[in-house]
C-alpha cells in the first residue's frame, strides 16, 4: 500500500491545495467556509462531512511532581474523498489519529488509520465523543476525558475548562492566504489538565494546561504554500497568543494571529502584524528556536523547544512539540512545523 | 644559415650497456643547398637525421633551424616543427594505409594548414601518380609508394627536406628517377635537402657530402 | 589539423570493417551480458516476491470464530475500540479466481499484494469503486472489474478492498478472519473479555522463506558482478586489439607532426563514441536475449518493462543508464591502460622491438607472481575468513588470481605435452600452440571466468533448489493441518479423524531455554513422515529411533552453532540429560529448535496438550475429508489449512527462477566464444608468416586449418578443466563463507557432475564454433600469400 499517497489525501498540509477556486463556489462539490456564518453548538463540535478536511487537535504542557516538563498531543483528522457521509465500508470519510508524548529526552509517537461508516472512528456531537480505535476524547467541553496508546506509551487525562471558547479571525472565519483561502477555526485554550503518562520508565502523574483547536475547511492552503509554523503560547500573566506563518514557494510568508486577553477577549491580527524568525536549527534542519514578535501587544519573546527532536515519524512527517517562552513575556506553549521533510 | 648543428651528442642504452651513437657532430646547411650524409651502418647518420627532424632529442649540443634551437623545444614545439618546417622522407614510406593516395599526398599539408590543391596536383602529375590517386597504398608498387611519400613531404613546401635512404627499398632504375624528382622539386621550392645514404652514386649528385664514422664527421 | 587527423583515424575502420565490427560487437556483447544478467535478476526478484506473497499470507497471527462462522463487523470494531490492532480479511472465489478482500488502512505492512502500482488511484480503491490488484493472467477472468496489474500479486489471486470483496462474493458484512498486526499497544484487554467466541491461530513460522530467498539473491548479485568482470575482460580485449592494430598509424601520424596530446584526446573521443553506440546496441540486445530465453515471456516483459505496458518493448531509463554506464565505464577502464601505453610508445620504431619482447616476458612473470600471491591470500582467507567483506575479498582473490594464473599454467602444461611429442608435426603443433598463447590468453581468461561462473551458478542454484524443495518437503509434509480451538475439540477431532486418514500427527511445543538459547522444543510422534523427510546435516546412527525412544534429542543448526553443540554433546531439558543425535538445517528460522519423542515430551510437560495436528492423507481424498469433517464435527473450514496447495504453488513459482538461470549460462558462454573468435581473427594476419614454413615443408593447407581448429578446442578444453575446480571453489565460497557471514547458516553444497559435463561440452562447442571460421579462412589462404612471406623480407 502506498501509504504516502494515501496520506497525502488525509493530511491537509500536503495535498488538495486547490489554487484559486474562487470563494463561495463549491470545490468538487465540497462546501466552502463563508464569512459571517454563526456557529451552532454542540452540533459544530462534531464532524462536518461536507467539508474536505477537519481536525480536533489537542496539545498540552505538563509537569511531573519533580518539575520535569512534558508535552502531550492528541489529534484526530478527518479527510473526505467526497462530500458524502455514507455508511459501511463504502463511506468516503477517512480518519487518522496521531498521539505523542514528549519528554526532555524522548519523543513517543503513535498513529492510527481507519474508515468512517463502520464505527471504528468518528465524532458525535451529543454527548460529545471523538474517537479512533481505543483513543477517545469525550465530555461536555467543560469537563472532558482523553486517552490514547502506542506500542511504548499510553495516557489517561482529565480536562477542566477555565475560560470561554475563543474564535479566530473574523468570528471564527480564519483567512489562510492573501488570495482568501479560509477555514472555520475556534479553540478552547483554557483547559487545566491532570492525569498519568505510562512510559517505558513507569507511570508519571502530571498536571498542566491544554489547548484544543477545532478547524475545518475544504481548501485551506494556497497552491504556492508549502507548509506552516504554528505557535500556541500561554503567558504566565494569563494572556495567550495563537500565531502562524504560512510559507510560500517564493520565500515570502503569510502570517495571522489572535491575541487573547486573560478574560478571553480575542483580537485578530492582520497579515504582517505577527512575526516569527527562526534562530537555531536542529540536526535535521528544522528550526527549534524562534524569535516571535507581536509589536502591537509588546510581545518580543524567544521560543525554545523542550526537546529538539520532537519529529512526528508518522506517514506524513512533521515536527510537533512543547516549548518554553522567555523575553518580554514568560510562559509555555506548543510549536508545530510542517513542510520540512 | 638555414640549419646549424653544433657538437651534438647522443647515447642509447642497450643490453650491453650505453652506446655512444653521436660524439659531437657539427654541420651547416643553407637554403637551396643539398647535402649528402654517408657512412657505414651504425655510424649514426639516421640518428642525426631524426634529431634534426625533431623526432628525437640530443643529449648535448644545439640544432638551430631558422634561428630556433630545436633541442630546447618541448613535445608540442617539435610536433609543430615536423608539421610545418621540416619534411621527412622515410625509407619505409610510412604512408597511412587506410587513406587513398590523393589523401595521403594532401595529408601533411592539411595538418600544417597549408594545403594548396594546385600544388598538390602538380606534385602528383610530376611524380606520375595521376592514375593512382584513388588507389590505396597497398595497391601500389614500392617505387610508387615512395613517390607518394615524397609528394606528401613536399606538399606543405617545407624549408628543409630530410631524406633517410629514400631509395633504399627501390631498384636502381626507379631509384634514379625518384632521385631526379626530389632534386628537381627541392630546387624549385628553394628548400634545403639533407639526405642520408650509403650509395656513393647518389651522394655524388649532391652539392656537398659529409662522411660520418663512429659518431663523428670524418 | 583535427579534421585531417580524425579523417586518418576513422579511415582505418572504413578500410577494416571487420575490426570495427569486432570492437563494436565486443562492447555490445559485454553490455548485453550485463543487462541480460540484470534482467534475469529482476525476473528472480519478481518470482520471489510473488512466492513470498503467497507464503506471506500465513505470516501473521489471526483470529477466527471458534465455530467457523464469519466474524461480524461489530466484533471487529469492538476489537479495534479495545485497542487490538487487527485488520479484517475475507476470501472467496469468483470465476475461479481467489478473491482476497483486505482493509488497506489497517492491514499490517506487506500483507497481500498491496504494493500498489503507479496506476492505482487510492481514492477509487478506498471509495469502493472496484479496483483490484492481480497478476496479468487473472485480469482476463475478471472482465467486469478495473484490474491493476501488479508484479507482486500472488498467482491466481486478486486483492481488493474488503467492501468490494464482500459485495462481489455476495457476503455483505462478513469477515472470515482478522489479522493481528505484529506491533500492538503496550497494554490491551484479554481477548476473552472482548470477543470470547474468537480463537487465535498462530502464524505459520515454518513457511517464512525470506531469509532463504535473501540468500539466493545475494548469490545471484555476486554472479551478476562476476558476469560484469567477464564483460570487462572482453571490452579490455577489444580495445587493446583496436590500439594494437593502429600502432603503426599512430607512429606515422606523430612523425608527420600531430601532437601526442591531441592524438590521445581524439582517440579517446572516438572510443567513447563507439562505446556509446555499442552500449545502446548491447542494452537492447541483452533484453532481447533475456526476453527470448526466459520462460513465461509475457509476464517477464511486463515485469521488466514497467507494469502498465503490455507487449510493447519499453526499456526503463535506469536500465539504459546502467547499461551505458557499463559500456562507457568498461571502455574508460580498458582504454586508460591502452592510451597510457600509447603515450609511452617511442616515436621511433626499430631497436625497441627486443625491449618490448623482454618487457612482455617480465610481464608474464609478474602476472604469475601476482596470481600466486592472490591465490595464497585466498587459501589463507578460506580458513580464516569471517564476515561479508572478508568473504567478498576471498572471492575477488580467487577469481583474479585464477585468471592471472591461467596463461602460466597453460604454458607449463603445453611445455610438458611438447616433451612427450614424438612426430615432427606434433612437436611443431605444441610449440606453435605455446607461441599462440600470449595472443589468446585474454580470451581464454574470459572463457575461464565464464565457465567458472557457469559451474558456480549451476552448483549454487541447484544446491539451493535441492535445499529449498527438501526444506519445504520436510516442513510441509502433511497434506492438511488442523487448528483446534480447545482440548475438547482436539479430542473429538482426533477420535473422528484417526480411522479416516493415514495418520494424525499432533504438533505440540513449548518455549524453553537450552544452553542459554531461547528454543522451541517439539514433542514428535514416531512416524515415517519424519524419518523419510527430515534430512540431517549431521546425524548419529539411528537418530530417529533413539529420539522417539526418548533417549536423545535432535536440534537445529542455529542452536548447534550458537551453543557450540555437536553430535553426542549432552543437553539438559527439564533437568534431564540427553545426547544430541542429529542436527538439521532450519533455513530462515531466527531461533533455536529441538525435537524430542512424543512420550518424553508428555512426561516432561504434562500440562501441554496438542491443539494443532498434521494429517497424512491421499491428496485426492483431502477435499472430501474436509467436507465431511466440517459437516460431522464443529471444526470449521477456516481451521483447516491445505498445505499441499501452498507447497505446490510456491514450488512452481520458484521453479521459474531456477530455469531462468540457464539464460545466464548461455549468455556468458556466447560472450566467451566471441572473445575467442575475435582473438583468432586478429591473430590470423600474424599467422601467415608463422604457418608458411610449415606449408613449405609439406603440410597441406587443410591440414593446417584442421590443426588450427584442434588447437582452439584443445586450449578451451584445458581451460575448462581449470575452470571446474575454480567454479566449485567459487560456489563453495559463496555458500559456506559469504552466506554464513550474511545469514548465519550454511547452504549445503551439492555436486552435479552431469551439469558440469554439459557445460564443458557447451564451452568446447563455443570454442570450436569460434575457431571454425578463422580456420576455414586459413585453409583457403592463396598460396601466393604464403609465398610472399619468403619473397618479401619484412
Amino acid at each position: 500500500m502506498n501509504v504516502k499517497a494515501l496520506l497525502l489525501c488525509l493530511l491537509p498540509v500536503a495535498g488538495h491545495a486547490q489554487g484559486f477556486a474562487g470563494l463561495g463556489t463549491a470545490v468538487d462539490g465540497f462546501a466552502v467556509p463563508q464569512r459571517g456564518t454563526p456557529f451552532d453548538f454542540p452540533t459544530d463540535h462534531a464532524a462536518h462531512d461536507n467539508y474536505r478536511i477537519e481536525w480536533w487537535y489537542l496539545t498540552a504542557n505538563l509537569k511531573s511532581e519533580d518539575g520535569t516538563d512534558y508535552g502531550l498531543q492528541w489529534t484526530l483528522f478527518r479527510s473526505a474523498l467526497s462530500p458524502e457521509s455514507g455508511s459501511g465500508w463504502a463511506t468516503p470519510q477517512l480518519w487518522m489519529g496521531h498521539a505523542a508524548v514528549t519528554t526532555p529526552t524522548a519523543h513517543y509517537v503513535s498513529e492510527r488509520l481507519g474508515r468512517g461508516g463502520i464505527g471504528q472512528a468518528g465524532v458525535n456531537a451529543d454527548p460529545f465523543t471523538a474517537w479512533i480505535d481505543d483513543w477517545e476524547l469525550s465530555g461536555d467541553w467543560n469537563t472532558m476525558q482523553m486517552s490514547a496508546s502506542g506500542a511504548d506509551f499510553s495516557y489517561d487525562m482529565d480536562l477542566t475548562a477555565q475560560g470561554p471558547l475563543v474564535f479566530h479571525g473574523d468570528d471564527g472565519y480564519s483567512v489562510k492566504s492573501a488570495e482568501g483561502q479560509a477555514s472555520y477555526y475556534y479553540s478552547q485554550p483554557y483547559f487545566d489538565i491532570a492525569g498519568a503518562l505510562n512510559l517505558p520508565e513507569g507511570e508519571v502523574p502530571v498536571t498542566g494546561i491544554a489547548w484544543l483547536d477545532r478547524e475545518w475547511s475544504s481548501q485551506p492552503l494556497g497552491a504556492n504554500q508549502t507548509g506552516w509554523d504554528w505557535f500556541s503560547l500561554s503567558f504566565d500573566d494569563g494572556a495567550k497568543l495563537m500565531g502562524f506563518r504560512l510559507n510560500q514557494t517564493d520565500g515570502a510568508h503569510f502570517t495571522s494571529a489572535t491575541w487573547i486577553e486573560p478574560d478571553g477577549t480575542a483580537t485578530p491580527m492582520p497579515d504582517g502584524a505577527f512575526n516569527a524568525v527562526p534562530l537555531v536549527e536542529n540536526g535535521q534542519g528544522v528550526p527549534v528556536h524562534w524569535q516571535v514578535t507581536l509589536p502591537e501587544h509588546g510581545v518580543d519573546v524567544t521560543v525554545e523547544a523542550i526537546n529538539d527532536n520532537a519529529w512526528m515519524t508518522t506517514s506524513v512527517p512533521y515536527w510537533e512539540g512543547p516549548v518554553t517562552v522567555t523575553g518580554s513575556h514568560e510562559g509555555r506553549g506548543y510549536l508545530e512545523m510542517t513542510g520540512y521533510d | 644559415m638555414l640549419l646549424t648543428v653544433e657538437n651534438v651528442q647522443k647515447t642509447y642504452g642497450t643490453a650491453d650497456g650505453p652506446f655512444e651513437v653521436l660524439r659531437g657532430v657539427g654541420l651547416q646547411l643553407d637554403a637551396g643547398e643539398t647535402l649528402a650524409l654517408t657512412g657505414e651502418s651504425g655510424s649514426g647518420k639516421s640518428t642525426l637525421l631524426h634529431l634534426i627532424g625533431g623526432l628525437d632529442t640530443p643529449d648535448q649540443g644545439h640544432i638551430v633551424l631558422n634561428g630556433t634551437d630545436i633541442a630546447a623545444l618541448d613535445d608540442n614545439g617539435r610536433a609543430e616543427l615536423r608539421r610545418g618546417t621540416v619534411g621527412v622522407v622515410f625509407q619505409q614510406f610510412n604512408l597511412i594505409p587506410s587513406l587513398k593516395v590523393v589523401d595521403n599526398i594532401a595529408f601533411q599539408a592539411r595538418l600544417a594548414g597549408r594545403y594548396d590543391p594546385i600544388w598538390a596536383q602538380t606534385l602528383a602529375d610530376r611524380m606520375g601518380l595521376t592514375a593512382q590517386l584513388n588507389k590505396y597504398p597497398e595497391q601500389l608498387s614500392g617505387g610508387q609508394q615512395q613517390r607518394v611519400a615524397i609528394a606528401r613531404t613536399l606538399a606543405p613546401k617545407p624549408q628543409l627536406v630530410l631524406a633517410d635512404e629514400p631509395t633504399g627499398n627501390l631498384d636502381e632504375e626507379t631509384a634514379s628517377i625518384v632521385m631526379d624528382l626530389i632534386l628537381e622539386l627541392v630546387a624549385e621550392t628553394g628548400a634545403g635537402l639533407l639526405m642520408v645514404t650509403h650509395s656513393q652514386a647518389l651522394a655524388g649528385r649532391m652539392q656537398r657530402r659529409l662522411h660520418l664514422r663512429a659518431g663523428q664527421i670524418a | 589539423m583535427t579534421r585531417a587527423t580524425l579523417h586518418a583515424l576513422l579511415s582505418h575502420w572504413w578500410r577494416s570493417p571487420l575490426q570495427l565490427f569486432t570492437l563494436l560487437a565486443g562492447l555490445a556483447l559485454a553490455t548485453a551480458l550485463w543487462s541480460g544478467v540484470q534482467a534475469v535478476n529482476a525476473e528472480a526478484r519478481a518470482s520471489y516476491s510473488a512466492a513470498a506473497t503467497t507464503l506471506g499470507e500465513g505470516r501473521y497471527d489471526r483470529l477466527l470464530r471458534r465455530d467457523g462462522q464469519p466474524i461480524d463487523l461489530e466484533t471487529y470494531v469492538a476489537l479495534r475500540r479495545a485497542g487490538w490492532l487487527v485488520s479484517p480479511v475475507i476470501t472467496g472465489r469468483l470465476n475461479n479466481v481467489r478473491i482476497v478482500g483486505v482493509e488497506p488502512l489497517t492491514a499490517p505492512g506487506s500483507m497481500g499484494a498491496l504494493e500498489m502500482a503507479d496506476g492505482a488511484d487510492v481514492e477509487r480503491f478506498l471509495a469502493g469503486q472496484g479496483q483490484m490488484f492481480a497478476s496479468a493472467d487473472v485480469a482476463d477472468r475478471l472482465p467486469a472489474f478495473e484490474v491493476i496489474i501488479s508484479q507482486n500479486a500472488a498467482p491466481n489471486t486478486a486483492v481488493t478492498d474488503i467492501g468490494i470483496a464482500q459485495q462481489i462474493l455476495g457476503r455483505p458484512g462478513e469477515i472470515d478472519s482478522v489479522v493481528i498486526a505484529p506491533n500492538q499497544p503496550a497494554s490491551q484487554p484479554d481477548l476473552s473479555q472482548i470477543a470470547p467466541d474468537l480463537i487465535r491461530q498462530q502464524a505459520q513460522a515454518s513457511t517464512n522463506v525470506a531469509q532463504l530467498t535473501d540468500s539466493f539473491h545475494l548469490n545471484l548479485t555476486a554472479f551478476g558482478l562476476l558476469s560484469f568482470a567477464v564483460g570487462i575482460f572482453i571490452v579490455n580485449g577489444a580495445i587493446g586489439l583496436a590500439f594494437e592494430q593502429r600502432r603503426p598509424v599512430v607512429r606515422t601520424l606523430r612523425a608527420l607532426g600531430v601532437p601526442l596530446r591531441r592524438l590521445v584526446l581524439l582517440m579517446a573521443a572516438e572510443l567513447m563514441f563507439f562505446a556509446f553506440i555499442a552500449g545502446a546496441i548491447g542494452v537492447v540486445l541483452g533484453y532481447a536475449i533475456a526476453a527470448l530465453l526466459l520462460p513465461d515471456v509475457a509476464a517477464t516483459l511486463r515485469g521488466l518493462y514497467g507494469a502498465d505496458v503490455s507487449g510493447t518493448l519499453q526499456l526503463r531509463p535506469s536500465w539504459w543508464l546502467s547499461g551505458l554506464a557499463i559500456a562507457l565505464g568498461g571502455t574508460v577502464v580498458a582504454a586508460a591502460g591502452a592510451l597510457w601505453k600509447l603515450t609511452r610508445m617511442p616515436l621511433l620504431a626499430g631497436a625497441q622491438q627486443r625491449a618490448l619482447a623482454m618487457a612482455a616476458g617480465r610481464r608474464a612473470w609478474a602476472q604469475a607472481l601476482g596470481a600466486g600471491v592472490l591465490l595464497a591470500i585466498y587459501a589463507i582467507l578460506s580458513v580464516t575468513a569471517e564476515g561479508l567483506i572478508a568473504g567478498f575479498t576471498l572471492l575477488a582473490c580467487l577469481l583474479v588470481g585464477a585468471a592471472l594464473a591461467l596463461p602460466f599454467v597453460l604454458d607449463r602444461v603445453l611445455a610438458l605435452a611438447s616433451r612427450g611429442a614424438k612426430s615432427v608435426t606434433a612437436q611443431w603443433f605444441w610449440a606453435d600452440t605455446r607461441q599462440q598463447l600470449p595472443g589468446l590468453s585474454l580470451a581464454l581468461m574470459a572463457l575461464l571466468l565464464a565457465m567458472a561462473a557457469n559451474v558456480g551458478v549451476s552448483t549454487m542454484v541447484s544446491s539451493f533448489r535441492t535445499t529449498f524443495t527438501g526444506f519445504l518437503e520436510q516442513r510441509l509434509t502433511s497434506e492438511l493441518y488442523i487448528n483446534t480451538a480447545d482440548p475438547a475439540q482436539a479430542d473429538a477431532f482426533v477420535a473422528y479423524a484417526t480411522p479416516r486418514v493415514d495418520a494424525v500427527l499432533p504438533i505440540m511445543f513449548t518455549q524453553i531455554t537450552i544452553a542459554d538459547q531461547p528454543t522451541e522444543i517439539y514433542g514428535t510422534r514416531d512416524h515415517a513422515t519424519y524419518r523419510d523427510n527430515w534430512k540431517m546435516l549431521e546425524g548419529a546412527d539411528g537418530h530417529w529411533d533413539t529420539t522417539f525412544a526418548g533417549d536423545t534429542i535432535i536440534i537445529n543448526e542455529q542452536l548447534a552453532r550458537r551453543a557450540g553443540l555437536s553430535i553426542g554433546d549432552p543437553v539438559a531439558v527439564q533437568g534431564r540429560q540427553m545426547p544430541v543425535a542429529g542436527i538439521y538445517g532450519d533455513y530462515g528460522n531466527p531461533i533455536g529448535q529441538a525435537i524430542i519423542g512424543e512420550h518424553l515430551f508428555e512426561t516432561l510437560y504434562p500440562s501441554i496438550t496438542p491443539d494443532r495436528f498434521g494429517l497424512r492423507i491421499d491428496p485426492a481424498k483431502a477435499p472430501d475429508f474436509v467436507a465431511a469433517l466440517t459437516r460431522d464435527t464443529d471444526v470449521s473450514a477456516a481451521q483447516v489449512i491445505n498445505q499441499a496447495g501452498i507447497k505446490a504453488l510456491s514450488l512452481e513459482v520458484f521453479e521459474r527462477t531456477f530455469t531462468v538461470t540457464t539464460a545466464l549460462n548461455i549468455l556468458t558462454l556466447a560472450v566467451a566464444g566471441f572473445a575467442i573468435l575475435m582473438s583468432l581473427l586478429t591473430l590470423a594476419a600474424m599467422r601467415v608468416p608463422q604457418l608458411a614454413p610449415a606449408w613449405a615443408m609439406g603440410m597441406t593447407r587443410s591440414q593446417l586449418g584442421r590443426l588450427e581448429l584442434l588447437r582452439a578446442v584443445l586450449l578451451a578444453m584445458l581451460t575448462a578443466v581449470f575452470a571446474l575446480p575454480l567454479g566449485l571453489a567459487l560456489a563453495w565460497a559463496l555458500l559456506s563463507v559469504v552466506n554464513v557471514a550474511a545469514f548465519g547458516w550454511k547452504l549445503p553444497m551439492y555436486l552435479f557432475p552431469l551439469d558440469y559435463a554439459r557445460l564443458g561440452v557447451f564451452a568446447l562447442l563455443a570454442a570450436a564454433l569460434a575457431a571454425l571460421w578463422p580456420a576455414r579462412r586459413l585453409a583457403r589462404t592463396p598460396p601466393a600469400d604464403l609465398l610472399k612471406v619468403f619473397s618479401n623480407e619484412r
